[in-house]
């Protein structure tokens, strides 16, 4: 029987506990796996920018995004020891709806030497309309002990 | 009352009314018609305690708000002093449509150490219905910025 695999989870909700910032956010991840990381951050008064309609502030659904982005090239596979964000581009489509929960979906798709590239999706309750889209490069560091290309 | 606590009462009033600039702490200083966004140390802004760092988000929430500010203020300002806005329409609570953002574009040029960041944005074009605005953060020294962006905005419809 192959050797049960461990669930990342616990691990990561913890690590995001441990991040002031996550965590005064609220933020909480429900996937971390193989480059995809998704997190959500519930709807909180304090994180509007226009009082008139309850409409959370873009710059907290980019702070959302960049911490996916973040998550994704942690979780993957080439296993970086530490990253940061390089630059970050995001689109915004529509603003988000009042009261609703953001999730961010986070895919670290290419990774060479010492960059990671990341694409990242933030959606409300209707999935079918994004709010926003993001592209980004990432520093990625690797273990020191192991060298580029080597099979495990 | 003089044109200079008008000025500082507009952009108060366009601080103020945002919780989102209440919850990151962020706070302006006027001189003349240039602002600067000020980003009070606090520990719930760090992202990676081990460094410690300040949150990468954090720095890009930054940026924008410098940027939408900087533009909404020199619009409103305008728009005041060539009498197209009535004054009695600044009062607190109320919010004049601000400009949306299109898209946003954030170059992180060295890690955001666990202090005080400072930000000045500038306009590069401001047309009737889009904008182009830079903005550039820094920590201990001006000419040593730690993050830039690029923000595209869709102005509010004339009234």
């Amino acid at each position: 029987m192959p050797p049960e695999k461990p669930d990342p989870l616990p691990f990561a909700r913890q690590f995001m506990a441990a991040l002031p910032h996550a965590r005064e956010l609220g933020l909480e991840i429900t996937r971390l796996e193989n480059g995809h990381a998704t997190i959500t951050m519930p709807y909180d008064p304090r994180l509007v920018g226009d009082p008139a309609t309850g409409v959370l502030h873009g710059g907290a659904i980019s702070a959302l995004m960049d911490t996916a982005s973040g998550a994704s090239v942690m979780c993957h596979p080439a296993a970086p020891t530490s990253t940061a964000t390089l630059d970050l581009r995001i689109d915004y489509f529509r603003p988000a709806t009042p009261g609703q929960a953001i999730t961010a979906r986070a895919e670290c798709h290419h990774v060479t030497r010492s960059v990671a590239f990341i694409r990242v999706i933030a959606t409300d309750e209707d999935e079918s309309r994004p709010v926003a889209m993001g592209t980004g490069a990432f520093t990625l560091d690797r273990p020191a002990s192991v060298p580029v290309g080597a099979k495990p | 009352m003089s044109a200079y606590q008008n000025r500082d009462e507009a952009l108060a009033w366009l601080v103020g009314a945002v919780p989102y600039i209440r919850f990151l702490g962020i706070r302006f200083d006027r001189q003349g018609d240039e602002i600067t966004a000020h980003l009070p140390f606090q520990p719930m802004l760090i992202g990676n305690p081990v460094i410690p760092a300040l949150h990468g988000g954090v720095t890009a929430a930054f940026l924008e708000v410098a940027a939408i500010i900087e533009l909404s203020w020199s619009t409103l300002w305008e728009d005041l002093s060539a009498g197209r806005m009535n004054p009695d329409a600044v009062t607190p609570g109320h919010l004049p449509p601000l400009p949306k953002t299109i898209d946003f574009t954030v170059d992180y040029l060295r890690a955001g150490q666990a202090k005080d960041c400072f930000a000045t944005a500038r306009i590069n074009r401001s047309g009737r219905r889009y904008a182009s605005v830079h903005v550039e953060s820094w920590q201990d020294a001006r000419d040593k910025p730690f993050a830039s962006a690029v923000v595209h905005f869709l102005m509010p419809e004339a009234p």
